[in-house]
């Protein structure tokens, strides 16, 4: 069990921000570059201390500013593996791997026991004598991880795992690396920028936006409840906050670019509104019907969802700015192309409308 | 345009034949005294000459100082090489500039400096004395006097490399259980070692050729504190060929020096840690 919570500042940037995470569990934090991902890593660690704050892990406390305790990263049973892996260059990857345990005190016998057992756990046994300039970057990656996990920590710090990786190591990697994770009773702190790796990892998600928290949940809170534009572009979809003004059947949420319109709202109250992209429909003609919400505006962009796949997403002029789903056919049919107006439409009881 | 097309490669042509003849008169200024001393004395003379007793007792004296002066350096000057790179403290500035002002103290002055400073009636004189030392025109006056000249070249050197170490692995050493000082040892001197290694084959080469505060603050004793640079000067009051013999003796070292630095080094130089840069 993981216990911070931290303010620290450098130059303009602050970060502020509380998290739990539970042990054994893998907690992801997402968030774009600069949002302070990794100011998080380096305080658990210890590389960097905080202004104001307290670290506690499995009830050891690391960190306590209001008690001037500071624990040195060297006394601290955290692993912590960066962005760019950092193997010593003039060390073997054996060397590399025994480094920690030689600090550590333990005796050879074990040293050398420990050491094959991780190699041969991360699948890198065969380059135990290799030098990390020789070997490629899913490799040096494996070597870090191992690196870190022989020491036996109780608390993992992943930052950017898998970012230094191309794409086909990576994808390899990560079947690998969830692997690995799950058969780990190690608390996780996970750092990506990647809402994919977000998803596939977090049992519990952290979205950091510039040095803030700005939701936390699991999976399916981030998938069904955005609470901001941020998560909504993660997930993909449309992303609204506004204030429902009426309190019956029909509600109105008044947005800051236009208002739509609701199943229903129980009281006057601040909203968050999702629609999804799929369950907006586009015609080249103002529709008939019982579609509530219907807006009109020039298409923005085209662009296949996914790359070459048989969906298309059609970014709209409208006010509000809204992203819809369609097929490749319905493109074709109504001849839609970069620039032409079009209407688009969705039902009230299609938005997804909480607080 | 056609003639200032012509006028331009015109200058460009002259540039460039400055440029020659400027490295021309260099390259003969710097390697003409060399071929000089090389050509001087026919090799079977010069063999025979360096079996000269004075010249090896010269040769001895000047190998001992030296490598107790490279070490004495090395061992002292290593720690304010690590706190210089790594820390910033009240008065740096002024201690660094007085680490580096004797690469351009004139030696003589420095050697004067050495007298008021440890000499027999200098600042520190009653303190040594007390102890029951003396060191002027000692053997250790010759170490003292290289160890002062010298000790910038090391310092210097040990002091880059180490700060060129990576933070990355700095960092990676310390989440690792490794204290700061263990950090130093089996990371950071491993990765500066050829800088070191440079710093101290500079500081060796520095020492041996050591001569003004040398002559200033430890005399001219054959034996005890005449080294090479000073037999080869007065050598050449009476006896030229001697003179040129430790001459080409002094030469061969130095490029012996050299040659072993350029070879040894590329081999500890860590192959390109990360060929493949990692993306961001």
């Amino acid at each position: 069990m993981l216990d911070l919570r931290v303010g620290s500042r450098r130059g303009e940037f602050e970060l502020e921000l509380a998290l739990q995470a539970r042990g054994g569990s893998t907690t992801v934090i997402v968030g774009e570059s600069g949002a302070g991902k990794t100011s998080v890593l380096r305080l658990a660690a210890g590389l960097d201390r905080p202004v104001t704050g307290r670290i506690v892990l499995d009830g050891e406390v690391y960190t306590d500013t209001t008690a001037d305790i500071q624990v040195p990263p060297w006394r601290r049973s955290v692993g912590y593996v960066s962005q760019d892996y950092a193997l010593f260059p003039h060390l073997s990857v054996a060397e590399n791997v025994a480094f920690g345990l030689r600090a550590a005190g333990a005796r050879s016998g074990e040293i050398r026991t420990r050491v094959a057992h991780v190699l041969e756990r991360t699948g890198i046994a065969a380059l135990a004598r290799r030098k990390p300039s020789t070997l490629s970057g899913g490799q040096q990656q494996r070597a870090a991880l191992a690196r870190a996990l022989v020491l036996d920590p109780r608390l993992l710090l992943l930052d950017e795992p898998l970012a230094a990786l191309d794409l086909q190591t990576r994808r390899q990697v990560r079947g690998e690396l969830r692997r690995l994770l799950r058969e780990l009773e190690t608390t996780t702190l996970y750092v990506t920028h990647s809402p994919m790796e977000a998803l596939l990892f977090g049992d519990h998600i952290v979205v950091l936006e510039g040095g803030r928290i700005s939701q936390v949940g699991d999976r399916d809170d981030l998938l069904r409840h955005p609470r901001s534009r941020y998560v909504a572009e993660l997930v993909g979809t449309n992303f609204f906050a506004g204030r429902a003004t009426a309190t019956d059947a029909a509600a109105t949420v008044r947005t800051a670019d236009g208002d739509l319109a609701i199943s229903r709202a129980e009281e006057a109250a601040d909203l968050f509104v999702t629609v999804n992209p799929r369950d907006i429909t586009l015609h080249t003609r103002r529709p008939e019907g019982s579609a509530q919400n219907v807006f009109a505006g020039p298409i923005l962009e085209l662009a296949p969802e996914p790359p070459g796949g048989e969906r298309v997403r059609v970014v709209l002029g409208t006010r509000p700015t809204l992203v819809a789903e369609v097929t490749r056919e319905a493109v074709a049919s109504l001849g839609l192309a970069e620039g032409i107006t079009v209407h688009a439409s969705f039902k009230a009881t299609g938005i997804r409308a909480y607080r | 345009m056609g003639s200032t097309l012509t006028s331009s490669r015109a200058s460009e042509r002259l540039a460039l034949s400055l440029h020659v003849v400027a490295s021309a008169v260099l390259v003969t200024l710097l390697g003409l005294p060399v071929v000089a001393l090389v050509l001087r004395v026919p090799p079977g003379r010069l063999l025979e000459r360096l079996r000269d007793d004075a010249l090896l007792e010269a040769l001895r004296l000047s190998l001992v100082t030296s490598v107790f002066a490279t070490l004495a350096v090395t061992l002292l000057g290593l720690p304010i090489a690590y706190l210089l790179a790594t820390r910033t403290f009240p008065g740096k500035r002024l201690i660094e500039a007085m680490l580096e002002l004797p690469m351009v103290l004139p030696p003589t002055v420095a050697g004067v400096g050495l007298l008021l400073a440890f000499g027999r009636q200098g600042l520190a004189g009653p303190v040594l004395a007390a102890f029951g030392l003396s060191i002027p025109f000692t053997t250790i006056a010759v170490v003292v006097a290289q160890a002062f000249v010298a000790a910038p070249f090391f310092i210097a050197a040990t002091r880059a490399g180490l700060a060129e170490v990576d933070q990355r692995y700095l960092d990676a050493a310390a989440t690792l259980r490794s204290s700061p000082s263990r950090t130093l040892f089996r990371v950071m001197l491993p990765l500066a070692f050829p800088s070191l290694l440079a710093g101290a084959a500079m500081t060796w080469a520095r020492a041996l050729g050591e001569f003004g505060a040398t002559i200033t603050f430890a005399g001219n004793m054959p034996g005890v504190t005449q080294t090479m640079p000073l037999a080869v000067y007065l050598a050449l009051q009476t006896d030229l060929d001697a003179a040129v013999a430790m001459s080409v003796l002094m030469l061969a070292l130095s490029v012996g020096v050299l040659l072993g630095i350029r070879l040894v080094t590329p081999h500890l130089l860590p192959a390109g840690p990360f060929a493949r840069s990692p993306g961001r």
